[in-house]
This record gives structure tokens, sequence and C-alpha cells, in this order.
């Protein structure tokens, strides 16, 4: 919970990112990432499991701000949700330092000045962004990961992310067609599953940091 | 929420982590590779799964045990839910969109499955959704319904997940995963209208195929 104190101590350059997904990019060359700087963070389940760290600090910083910070008329049963959502993920966030040990990246610093955490409708737009990106994000890097302990793990966490959209969209709509991922899945019934490179380039306008374009494709 | 969180730190006890590169699962993996933009496509990846990754043009046995699997599962959820949205003046108004979405993607599922499994793919089974009589109100009641459908979809979250270590390193992982969290979604929606959170907690657990299948059988005839 101590985590997203606004220190700038603890910048992450994003080349540091970019070198997570350049471990992914060993793995999916099509990334054309420069192998070069996969030496930074280290190779392999490391690069994807950084790269879903950096996702759950994002995701729990934000609920943490959100429970911190009510938007205008939230209800208790409303904030019982956001605040359980936010436990979630800060749970996430450190299941994933601790696994990752001395390789894990350092903490980011975030930037939700595009978030008006007054306005109910910005923050649960958010939330739901964040949710559904997460779900693709992990079902993307499923392939990625070679350890199959790391894969249930990914797997225990991907559903608690799907299982927020569907929270989400019943504080926006109610129990809707959008509930069940309306939007989201396809003609097949298949959710999205998006590789590093599609996703960090999402995430990125809430992560403080020069971000150079140059390093993602 | 901690016992399930020891549960997966117990299972990752490997200190030296992302330091064991075994070069023959990397050359499997860069094998299976797919472009970014496929993965967009799960019915490509099933059809290359069936027709290119795999040599002999067939699933190997252990994948198509998978598949089948979670297609009976499919089957079942696929069967529940055309029940249930056929019954008239058993959905309330307003989650009639919610339950027809889930039922559309349950069908969908079993299209699939049926289509990646060919001729391997195993029939319909029988089904009972009184549970021999113990939900005789089922398609009469709502909250019967309700109920068995999110029991349902928190089972399916669980299946998926427990068969995902059985299809690493296969194409067909990104698919599975694809439908997987289709079922949280689905079990994340009808939990509050039965009263439960979209949540179990932080981490979900799986079950085994013989946990899935002795929770499954009251409502296979």
């Amino acid at each position: 919970m101590t985590e997203f104190t606004p220190s700038r101590r603890h910048v992450l350059k994003w080349t540091g990112i970019a070198a997570s997904l350049a471990v992914a990019g060993s793995v999916l060359p099509n990334f054309g990432i420069s192998a070069a700087l996969a030496a930074d963070l280290g190779s392999g389940d490391t690069g994807v499991l950084n790269y879903a760290y950096a996702l759950e600090q994002l995701e729990a910083a934000f609920y943490t701000q959100v429970v911190k910070t009510p938007y205008k008329g939230a209800t208790k049963a409303e904030l019982r949700v956001l605040t359980s959502i936010r436990d979630h993920e800060i749970a996430h966030r450190q299941f994933l330092k601790k696994a990752l040990g001395k390789h894990a990246i350092p903490s980011l610093e975030v930037d939700f000045s595009a978030i008006d955490f007054t306005s109910r409708k910005s923050v649960l737009g958010t939330a739901d962004v964040f949710e559904n990106l997460g779900v693709a994000a992990y079902n993307g890097a499923g392939q990625l990961i070679k350890n199959v302990a790391y894969l249930a793990a990914a797997g225990s966490i991907v559903s608690v992310e799907a299982r927020h959209t569907a929270a989400i969209q019943e504080l926006i709509g109610g129990a809707s067609a959008k509930a069940a991922g309306e939007g989201h899945v396809d003609k097949s019934g298949l959710d999205a599953a998006l590789s590093p490179g599609e996703v960090l380039p999402k995430a990125a306008p809430f992560i403080k940091t020069a971000v150079t374009a140059n390093s993602l494709v | 929420m901690s016992n399930s969180n020891d549960f997966i730190l117990d299972a990752i006890d490997e200190p030296e982590l992302g330091e064991r590169i075994d070069m023959g699962k990397r050359n499997l993996f860069a094998r299976y590779a797919m472009p970014a933009v496929a993965l967009s496509s799960a019915p490509l990846i099933l059809a290359a799964a069936s027709t290119e990754a795999f040599a002999a043009g067939a699933l190997p046995q252990k994948v198509v045990d998978v598949l089948n699997f979670a297609l009976t599962l499919e089957y079942l959820e696929a069967a529940f839910y055309k029940t249930g949205n056929g019954s008239s003046g058993l959905i309330p108004s307003e989650y009639r969109a919610l339950f027809r979405t889930i039922g559309e993607h349950e069908t969908a599922h079993v299209a699939l499955l049926q289509h990646a499994l060919g001729s391997a793919a195993v029939k319909a089974p029988n089904v009972d959704f009184t549970a021999g009589g113990k939900y005789a109100d089922v398609f009469s009641n709502f909250k019967t319904f309700a109920t068995l459908s999110a029991t349902f979809e928190d089972l399916g979250v669980a299946a998926y997940k427990g068969q995902a270590g059985n299809l690493a390193g296969t194409p067909v992982l990104t698919t599975a995963l694809q439908i997987h969290s289709v079922e949280a979604r689905h079990a994340g929606a009808v939990r509050p209208i039965v009263g439960k959170a979209s949540t179990i907690g932080a981490f979900d657990t799986p079950k085994s195929k013989a946990q899935v299948l002795a929770a499954a059988k009251p409502f296979l005839a």
C-alpha cells in the first residue's frame, strides 16, 4: 500500500519496460525489439512476470487513489466493490514482486492526470479500460511463459481481472450484456489476447516516464 | 485470500527465477509462435493447431482429451442457457440481455471446440439440470437458475485453469485462455445477481479434471 507514494526515487526508465519487452521478443521475434536490451532485466519468464508486475502496479495505484478520494456520489456498496478490487490488485502486485525477488523492476511512478477522480464516469471508465487491458495482456502472455507454475499463477490472476471487468460493468450499467463481455468477446466467444507490444503503448500514457515509441515497435 | 496466495507461492519455489533456459523448450515456443495479428483470430490458431503445428495433421491425444473435456462442459453450459433463455417467464427482463449474451458465448465455444476437434469431438452428454430433482424448479424459479448459472461459470473457470498446464507449449493454450477469461466474466456478472461478490478472492483456484467431473456429474444424466 505504500508502493505509490509520489516519490521520484523510483522512476522507471521506459527502456526498462522495453527491456522486459525484449525478453518477450526473444520468444516472439516479431516485436522487432533489439535483443541487446534484454541483458538489462534478465530473460525468459522474468520478463513476462515483470510485464505483469508493471500492469498490476498501475492497477493497484489507480484503485488506491480511487478509494482514497472517492468520486462524487459514490455509494457504500460501490466503495465496497472498488475497495475489494484495490485489495486484489495490491495482492497481485505483491505476489509478483515476491516471485520476482531481486529481478523485479522498480516501483513505477504513475501519471493519472488524464483521470478525473471526482467523476464517477471517468473513474469507472478508466477502471473498465484497465481491467480489459489486463485480461487481454495475460491472455496474450500465457504462451510466453515457460514455467508451468508461473502459467498457473498467471491463470489464477487473469480470471480475477475478468471478474473485475464484470464487477465494473455492473457498476456502470447493471447486469447487462456488457457485464458478460459484449464489446470485448468476439463472435467465436473469445476474449482478446494481446502481445506486450500491443498492450504497453496503451498503458504508457498512465506511466510518468518519457516514453519512446521507438522502443515499442 | 492468504491461503490461495500461499498455494500459488508454494507452487513457485524456484529461487533462480528466469535463469533456467531450456533451449529445447525455447525452440518449441519459437515453432509455435504466432504473429501478433493472428492472436486476435483464434479460429485461425486452432486451424493452425490441427493442420500445421502438428506434423501428423492431428492434435496430440493429450490436447484432444483436454479439448473434449472442455467441450463436454461447454455442451452442458450451452444446453443450460438454451433452455433457460427459452423458458418464458423465467428471466426478469433486466437480466435477459445478460443471459442471452452468455448463452451465445457458450454456443460459440461449443462450435469452436467442435471445429478444432473435428471427428475426434465427443458427442453432447445427456443432461438433467434438476440434478435428479434437487433443483426441480431450475427453469421456473429465477433464483435457482441464477444460482446454478453462477455455479457452472465458476466451475468452468476452475476447469480451464486446471488444464492450462496440459496445454502449455501448444498453440491451443492461447485459445483456451481466451475462453477461460470469458467464463470468468460470466461468473463475475452472474454472482452478484445471487448476492455474491463477483470475485471469490484475489486469486482463483484451479480444479482438476476429476474434481470438475465430480461437480458436474449430478447434471449429467
